[in-house]
């Protein structure tokens, strides 16, 4: 039977109507604010054969594409194998374990069988960032573990409810072992939840449609999704594109890390070949499988927004080369750098293969980090232990139409950064600025976006400073002729003494008193195309605002300026431009 | 408080500037009169006076006039706003760039954003507040005249002053508005506590920038207009919409100006609002759907939702109370075209008002929502003569043929057919995600159409929602005039607390209701509007603590106690997300009061001209024609809504023509109407 092009498109958007409802419920209900507010989370519906991806909610996070569908199928093998129980209607299973289709500890992922006339017709699965799952460090972003076992509970594939019950004796080892942990029965109740509106939706959608007519629909879908993604593919000529993207360094080893990517584009399909990277590494800074994967993923659906989230989408890239590399590591490797740090690497890696290929549709790099710095103490006053976490944006490329913005979320997240009046509110902590990182935009025709800069106190007690952050070594890649982007900086300013940490952007638990101030500055993008190029006007527009001084206006854009309000010296300017691209 | 001579029954005009047109309903004893005029979009008093003269008012007879207008819905939207400068806490001056870290869409790289005040208009001076409204750093008054002087100097014609925590102690903003006061050349200064205590410095910096930037132009207008209709021997009040659904005096908006920035969609629900009531349908979504977009809205108890967090655009929030309109994309101007992966999309792509669609006859070129509708026989596109009409057939047939229909494989009436499918299921997809978010669920609502095509696929979108009637008003393209006539003036206060329900003393929401409420009542006791009634609406924000979602607790009576509270929580939070927390503390964070004085209702049936109306429905038939539904041409009789007798009741299949919409009655769907002329589609024809 073959389906007429509009019962398919109505059964596309009904499908993803389905994820939709999915992901809504999970945040409406969930109790964390990393789930409801940052919605850092995805939802979807995975196929009953091997886990493919059928359809995926658009409101999940990022990082999420595609990784699903892998924890799906290991579920689906350890089930056929016996190594898990079998499933019966009704039945949840919990998994967090990196190593079987993950990323770090903390997303926790439920998978429910849906049933249809009895048999299995697909699963249900979802992703919440829990905001502990026990571990050495509270929150779990450790810049030092060496193994997997000091960044939490690691959960295999597990009835966390049978039949429609909570299993409690599951539930109750897991909640012994994690931080606050009174907060998560709501988190469970939700993730649970929006698998039951998944459920409920989708056969609301079955009995309307027929069961055979969907299934059809799905396979078609994926077919033409393939279609469309080799469409865009068309563009990029048939070649090899290398580009390389370094993480500072693992967080225990002080030397970088190397992404070696190689894309190649032979007939419709584009082969992402890693080999070459570094080996997997001693901290955690560590990537496994479906992270990896979901990175292309993620990358090339940054560049390519419009085509539907399927396996079909997925199926014209093949990724090789990642074994025994640091992008695909192997229990016990840490690996909680993974979905935060190291898949923006990968991004980054995709982006600077591809940029000159595909001109219009990527951008510079991006600053690319998730600029985690947490905060853990004892407030004397309120006479209670916190932890705080201070995530921070970045810089973005410049691109084919205008200069890259400031200030935006990680390439792999889609969750805003905390007002500082509440973070005053909430903790020992007093900030002395939040501003603009000037200087930072990457030199271009269009220049990157500018990163942050911001410098916080701790007003009473003690703490311990930890930062998970990247780029602190090597700034965001220009393109195109355009100068990188701004490197990120941490200074610990500890007894009125400046330290900056030996990785630079990764240590654990620097000990602060009350009075010790942190300064952090973000990267800022790269930028893309020649800097000399570059209007003038745009350059002292720059200047005027305090974005650049006029001498990194000289020496980044080769732009000179004369007087007080600043105007462009025209003919100083050509004579230093011409001097420049002359070298 | 009412002006007795002001009593019911005198001339009360509403009028309500589209981006198209300006629409104008006038209600007095003696009948009704309706105007539609091109809008004057530069100067919108003058589409005003044309629309005030097009409905044949005699201006100084008139007893009270409500305006909506889109004069700061432009200015913030096109940036064409007044020149403003930004004084702020030492160390912040970027706040308002930087934002909350975010991109403007999930995928995708690309994208900007612009400031609304640019960097070397934000100056810095020494003060700052630490969370509790302690002082660490005194504020520096010598300071704040030197940046005020220098903002002047650059040619600033409004001021923001914005400094941290002033939510918890506004002490330090108004010591500063005093020294700008004693130099400013005008009142155009906004304390960013002022609008909104609520602690998110982004959100409450954006709102007063907002407010500050609009307010010049705001103020110009309302002047100019307050001038031309005072010409014309007005002497009564002018009052003026907000995105909360009510009314202000004009002397006073432009002191809030941020309020009016969403008031054009919020007309149109307050009218939704007002008619559902009338008729017993207090339970309502909203579904305007216009040439480029469809707004939607949910009506509980007769009551719009309102929301404190509406974003106008990427990196611009609002933070005031506005009533809940949502934008979900198409419009009739949507286009369709196939994808790479030869499946049919529509939109979002728009052929706009100009050139328009191809039956339009204005030169569009690509097929649109309309040209579909048109194609199937369910619209008659205007000022559509006999002549034409063959040609323009031709053309979009030509067109639905090539760009749709040959890649299908289907006929061009087929392609037709599928364009509306999927514009439908697009719609209902996306009607259904605002009444989720919203949590409610849609089959227990009635789906009010309105806008010029809402009513042409109302019934279709209802039987797609489980919805089981349509109300469509009397006069659908009239809806936000209609909203002004029937507005209730309004103030809405909200005060942020962020107290655990464990350290709330025991009589701290009561004081803080009956502050907001002596407020509120004060302030409408001042205006000569005649009221009926006075009520006070009270609810709370609250969260469990830990959470940063935040949930609304309608509060019948402030002198609830906390255990009180804490139960009721529990059972509101429940009955939205079906999760019981019973351990976890629950956290007052708002406490909002609004006050509004309720107008007397007017007499809807009026919006109907009697001796329009034709003795029985087949006088009302003007013709047959044959329409398209689902997969056969059915030979469908065509009807003057105008000329509709007072009671119907019929069976589809139907069009009903009005001035400004077409009404598609699917076969099976019965039409009935009600006492305030209403007409009511029951899907699936049941009663």
């Amino acid at each position: 039977m073959t389906l007429d092009p509009i019962t398919l498109t109505v059964i596309q958007a009904g499908l993803q109507q389905v994820c939709d409802e999915m992901d809504l419920a999970f945040s409406r209900a969930a109790f964390s604010p990393v789930i409801a507010e940052a919605n850092d989370r995805s939802d979807g519906i995975y196929a009953a054969a091997d886990g493919a991806l059928i359809a995926q909610g658009s409101a999940g996070l990022p990082v999420f594409v595609g990784t699903m569908q892998y924890s799906t199928r290991t579920l689906i093998e350890m089930i056929v194998s016996g190594d898990v129980a079998a499933p019966s209607p009704g039945d949840i299973y919990i998994v967090n374990d990196p190593y079987l289709g993950g990323t770090h500890l903390m997303d926790v992922r439920f998978a429910k069988p849906f049933y249809r006339d009895g048999k299995i017709f697909c699963w249900l699965s979802n992703t919440g960032h829990w905001p502990d799952t026990g571990g050495a460090v509270p929150g779990g972003f450790s810049a030092s573990a060496t193994a997997v076992e000091q960044e939490g509970l690691r959960l295999p594939p597990v009835k966390l409810f049978k039949q429609g019950l909570l299993d409690k004796e599951i539930f109750f080892i897991i909640r012994s072992n994690i931080r606050v942990a009174e907060q998560r029965i709501g988190d469970v109740q939700a993730q649970a939840a929006a698998l039951l509106v998944g459920e409920t939706r989708l056969a609301a959608l079955l009995d309307r449609y027929g069961d055979h007519s969907v299934c059809d629909a799905i396979d078609e879908l994926n077919q033409r999704a393939t279609q469309q993604m080799q469409n865009c593919l068309h563009d990029i000529p048939v070649g090899t594109y290398v580009a390389k993207a370094f993480v500072d360094s693992d967080g225990v080893v002080n030397k970088p890390l190397t992404i070696e990517l190689s894309v190649v584009k032979s007939g419709h399909n584009l082969v992402f070949d890693f080999s070459g990277s570094s080996p997997p590494c001693l901290g955690p800074m560590n990537s496994v499988r479906a992270t990896t994967y979901s990175a292309v993923y993620l990358a090339m659906r940054h560049i390519f927004p419009h085509v539907p989230m399927n396996a079909g989408a997925f199926r014209p890239f093949d990724i090789t080369g990642i074994e025994n590399t640091f992008l695909d590591a192997q229990y016990p490797r840490p690996v909680s750098g993974c979905a935060a740090e190291v898949s923006q690497r990968i991004a980054e890696a995709v982006f600077a293969a591809l940029v000159d290929a595909l001109p219009d549709k990527v951008t510079a790099a991006p600053a690319g980090t998730s600029g985690n710095f947490a905060l853990g103490g004892f407030d004397p006053d309120r006479n209670r232990d916190y932890v705080m976490y201070q995530i921070s944006g970045g810089g973005y490329g410049g691109n084919a139409d205008h200069d890259g913005l400031t200030n935006g979320c990680s390439t792999i997240g889609i969750s805003k950064a905390p007002p500082i009046e509440i973070m005053e509110q909430a903790y020992p902590v007093l900030y002395h600025h939040y501003a603009l990182h000037e200087g930072s935009g990457g030199a271009g025709k269009h220049r990157g976006g500018f990163g942050l800069d911001y410098e916080v106190e701790l007003r009473r007690g003690q703490a311990k400073a930890s930062f998970v952050m990247d780029h602190g070594r090597f700034g965001p890649q220009g393109a195109l002729g355009g100068a990188d982007g701004g490197l990120n900086k941490v200074t610990v300013h500890r007894n009125g003494m400046a330290y900056t940490p030996e990785h630079l952007s990764k240590e654990q638990d620097i000990p602060l008193c009350a009075g010790d101030h942190v300064h952090v500055q973000t990267p800022g993008g790269g930028g893309y195309g020649s800097p000399l190029d570059r209007k003038p006007s745009l350059v002292l527009e720059d200047v005027r605002l305090g974005r650049y001084s006029e001498q990194q206006a000289k020496d980044f854009f080769g732009v000179v300026f004369t007087g007080t309000p600043p105007i462009v010296d025209t003919n100083a300017t050509q004579l230093l431009r011409a001097k420049k691209r002359a070298i | 408080m009412a002006d007795s001579e002001d009593a019911q029954g005198n001339t009360i005009v509403g009028v309500d500037v589209g981006g198209t047109f300006t629409d104008l309903v006038a209600l007095s004893p003696s009948g009704l009169r309706l105007a539609k005029v091109p809008s004057t979009i530069d100067n919108q008093s003058k589409g005003v006076l044309s629309a005030l003269k097009a409905a044949d008012c005699d201006i100084a007879a008139l007893d009270l006039i409500v305006h909506g207008t889109t004069t700061t819905t432009n200015a913030v939207l096109e940036r064409k706003l007044a020149r403003t400068g930004l004084i702020t806490t030492q160390g912040f001056r970027d706040i308002l760039e930087l934002g909350r870290r975010t991109r403007p869409q999930a995928y995708g790289m690309f994208g900007e954003f612009k400031p609304l005040i640019p960097r070397d208009l934000r100056l810095e001076v020494p003060e700052r507040m630490d969370c509790d409204g302690n002082i660490i750093t005194p504020l520096d008054n010598n300071a704040v005249a030197n940046a005020a002087r220098s903002l002047l100097d650059r040619g600033c014609e409004a001021v923001v002053v914005h400094f941290l925590h002033a939510y918890a102690n506004p002490t330090h903003e108004q010591q500063a508005v005093e020294v700008i006061q004693s130099l400013w050349p005008n009142n155009y200064i906004t304390a960013g506590h002022a609008l909104l205590s609520e602690n998110r410095e982004y959100e409450r910096g954006v709102t007063a920038a907002v407010n500050a930037s609009v307010q010049p132009v705001l103020s110009k207008y309302v002047d100019r207009l307050v001038r031309a209709l005072t010409d014309k021997g007005y002497t009564r009040d002018l009052l003026i919409m907000n995105g909360n659904g009510g009314m202000v005096r004009a002397q006073h908006v432009a002191k809030e100006a941020a309020k009016t920035v969403m008031s054009g969609p919020a007309s149109g629900v307050m009218a939704a609002a007002f008619t559902g009531r009338m008729c017993s349908e207090p339970n309502l979504i909203t579904y305007d759907m216009g040439g480029t977009s469809t707004d939607v809205a949910l009506i509980r108890d007769a009551t719009p939702s309102v929301s404190n967090e509406i974003e106008v655009e990427y990196g611009l929030p609002i933070h005031v109370p506005m009533v809940d309109v949502r934008t979900v994309g198409a419009g009739g101007g949507s286009i369709a075209r196939i994808n790479s992966g030869g499946l049919l999309e529509v939109g979002p792509e728009s052929a706009g008002a100009s050139p328009g669609p191809i039956c339009y006859g204005r030169g569009g070129t690509e097929p649109t929502i309309s040209d579909a509708n048109f194609l199937l026989g369910r619209l008659r596109p205007p000022n559509f003569s006999g002549t034409d009409e063959s040609k323009i057939s031709r053309n979009v047939r030509g067109v639905m043929t090539g760009q749709l229909a040959s890649a299908l494989n289907c006929s061009a009436v087929e392609a037709a057919a599928a364009v509306v499918r999927i514009a439908n299921a697009k719609m209902a997809g996306a009607i259904r995600m605002v009444s989720l978010s919203l949590g409610a669920d849609p089959r227990d609502f009635a789906l009010f159409a309105f806008g010029g095509a809402g009513p042409l696929h109302a019934a279709d979108l209802a039987r797609e929602l489980d919805i089981p009637r349509v109300v469509i008003p009397a006069r659908p393209g009239l809806t936000n005039a209609l909203g002004c006539v029937v507005a209730d003036l309004r103030y809405d206060f909200v005060r942020t607390l962020n107290i655990p329900l464990s350290t709330l003393g025991p009589n701290q929401i009561a004081s803080v209701f009956s502050a907001q409420i002596e407020q509120g009542k004060s302030m409408v006791s001042k205006e000569t509007v005649t009221l009926d009634r006075i009520e006070s609406i009270l609810s709370l924000d609250m969260q469990f603590t830990g959470q940063t979602h935040l949930l609304r607790v309608p509060i019948d009576n402030p002198a609830i106690t906390n255990a009180e509270l804490q139960s009721l929580f529990e059972r509101i939070y429940f009955e939205r997300f079906h999760v019981e927390l019973p351990n976890i503390q629950a956290t007052v964070v708002n406490v909002n009061c609004s006050i509004v004085g309720h107008r007397p209702p007017l007499d809807l049936s009026q919006l109907l001209d009697r001796k329009a109306r034709a003795v029985n429905l087949r006088e009302a038939q003007t013709s047959t024609r044959p329409v398209f539904f689902d997969t056969t041409w059915i030979e469908t009789p065509v009807f003057s809504r105008d000329a509709m007798p007072a009671h119907v009741s019929f069976y589809g299949p139907a069009i009903l023509e009005q001035m400004d919409t077409t009404i598609v009655v699917p076969p099976g769907d019965r039409v009935t109407s009600d006492k305030v002329g209403n007409l009511i589609l029951h899907v699936g024809g049941a009663l």
